[in-house]
């Protein structure tokens, strides 16, 4: 098997359009959670004409809620959450920045095309090896709705943490496999 | 007549809480340590990924998924017992609020379906009572993860559709969940009694132990006959291919209406977490 390609944040346009789907790498840098609320709470913002809790570019969106950090760890169990509650926002995202998201399973048409049209990527990581994964998280911090708990959105520094290319910029899916 | 008291068990649901959420089943784990060597692709290393995981969650007493559920509680008791000492409902909830304080336990519950507000200590739980002959008191505690609950369906089937239309349903549920159930999933399958037991049923059949068949030979030559079919999709581990789709079909049967043939189908993720006990 070949070696597994790590990429770092911010991600580039030239980093994106070199990945394909199917392909397995290693994520190192920057990733920001947000999941159900969260997304709720960004398009009532995004149509109040608001800033956004964080940089859209270059970052990547993880749809994950973790569970507590234990005393002497950064932060508790984590992966993802199902891609397709998010689908419903997904393309407003997109037109306005976002290019990188991650989370678990199929997404709809719409945002595939989105993700074709602007040249985005959408990652799938692997739901329920959560405490594998914390391994790979170095820091974690909350950087709006901290009131949502679990669904705050968080700044979390990442190494290595292992993903897979599931729609890569020319929309390509790996799940029509 | 027995006494058992609500502190005790609050402590037992607790204690069950935790465990549920950091250990996997032995029958999972030899499963999926079995299916491993079979798979050269990418399923097999998510296998080996999820066999990792579930060593790390257990000696450092992490949840083997971020997602520590919604808890679905079965008691059974016994008709000669009393619980001294405070309510029985309140007792259970408590020991749900214990074991997610002190486990670090996700909070995944809101208080209303549409305001979502989190309730920040994974209360209330489901409870099912169920009142048996003797003086025992068994609880199973079921902390429900809904990626997989959300790819759960229920359908009023007619009795013209038969066994066919059975097995068409459950397929069908299985290959539109695909990857979001969180693959290789247990199948749990109620049929019959009413629109509300057959969902009943549908999750008791999750709790059942991995390999044990339906009583009846008849369904559990459906459950063998599905489970072969549904792993034949290729869906794989996590949905990105492989022979181990589902790990078990599990049926439950119940007596119908003459018009009616009600078909509930609950999955459980590759954790499919559960732990019972006695007291």
């Amino acid at each position: 098997m070949n070696e597994i390609r790590e990429i770092t944040t911010p991600l580039t346009d030239e980093i994106i359009q070199s990945l394909s789907c199917g392909e397995m790498v290693y994520i190192t840098g920057k990733v920001y959670t947000a999941r159900d609320l969260a997304h709720g709470r960004i398009m009532v913002m995004l149509d109040a004409g608001e800033a956004m809790p964080f940089e859209f570019t270059g970052n990547i969106v993880f749809y994950a809620g973790p569970s507590p950090a234990p005393p002497g760890k950064c932060c508790g169990s984590i992966g993802p959450t199902t891609a397709g509650r998010m689908d419903l926002h997904s393309p407003t995202l997109i037109a306005h920045g976002l290019k990188a998201m991650m989370g678990k399973g199929l997404r709809a048409d719409p945002v595939r095309a989105a993700i074709r049209a602007h040249g985005g990527i959408y990652f799938a990581a692997i739901g329920g090896v959560a405490a594998l994964m914390s391994k790979s998280i170095k820091s974690v911090e909350i950087v709006a709705f901290e009131d949502l708990g679990t669904e705050a959105v968080r700044l979390l520094e990442v190494e290595k943490f292992p993903a897979i290319v599931a729609i890569d910029s020319r929309g390509c899916c790996i799940y029509d496999r | 007549m027995r006494e058992i008291f609500v502190s005790d068990i609050a402590a037992k649901v607790a204690e069950l809480c935790v465990r549920a959420c950091v250990e996997v089943s032995p029958e999972i784990r030899r499963l999926m340590q079995a299916a491993r060597p079979l798979d050269a692709g990418l399923g097999g290393q998510v296998l080996e990924k999820m066999l990792l995981n579930q060593e790390i969650a257990k000696s450092e007493r992490m949840p083997i998924c971020q997602d520590t559920g919604m808890v679905v509680v079965f008691v059974r008791i016994g008709q000669d017992v009393r619980i001294v000492g405070g309510s029985l409902d309140e007792a259970i909830t408590d020991g749900v609020r214990m074991g997610y304080d002190k486990g670090f336990l996700r909070k995944s519950v809101v208080e209303d379906p549409i305001r979502r507000v989190n309730t920040g200590d994974n209360a209330p739980a489901i409870i099912h009572y169920e009142i048996v002959p003797g003086d025992g008191f068994h609880i199973t505690v079921s902390p429900k993860g809904f990626g997989s609950e959300n790819m759960s369906r229920l359908v009023m089937l007619v009795p013209a559709d038969g066994i066919e239309g059975i097995k068409n349903f459950v397929l069908e549920t299985v290959i539109k969940a695909h990857s979001n159930a969180c693959p290789p999933i247990i199948v749990g399958v109620g049929i019959g009694g009413s629109f509300e037991l057959s969902a009943i049923m549908a999750k008791k059949a999750l709790l059942r132990k991995l390999g044990e068949a339906h009583p009846d030979p008849f369904w559990a030559e459906v459950e063998a006959e599905l489970l072969v079919k549904i792993n034949e999709t290729n869906i794989g581990p996590a949905g990105l291919g492989g022979r181990l789709t589902a790990m078990a079909v599990h049926i439950n049967t119940y007596a119908t209406h003459i018009a009616g043939l009600p078909l509930a189908v609950n999955l459980g993720c590759h954790v499919n977490r559960h732990e019972e006990g006695e007291l």
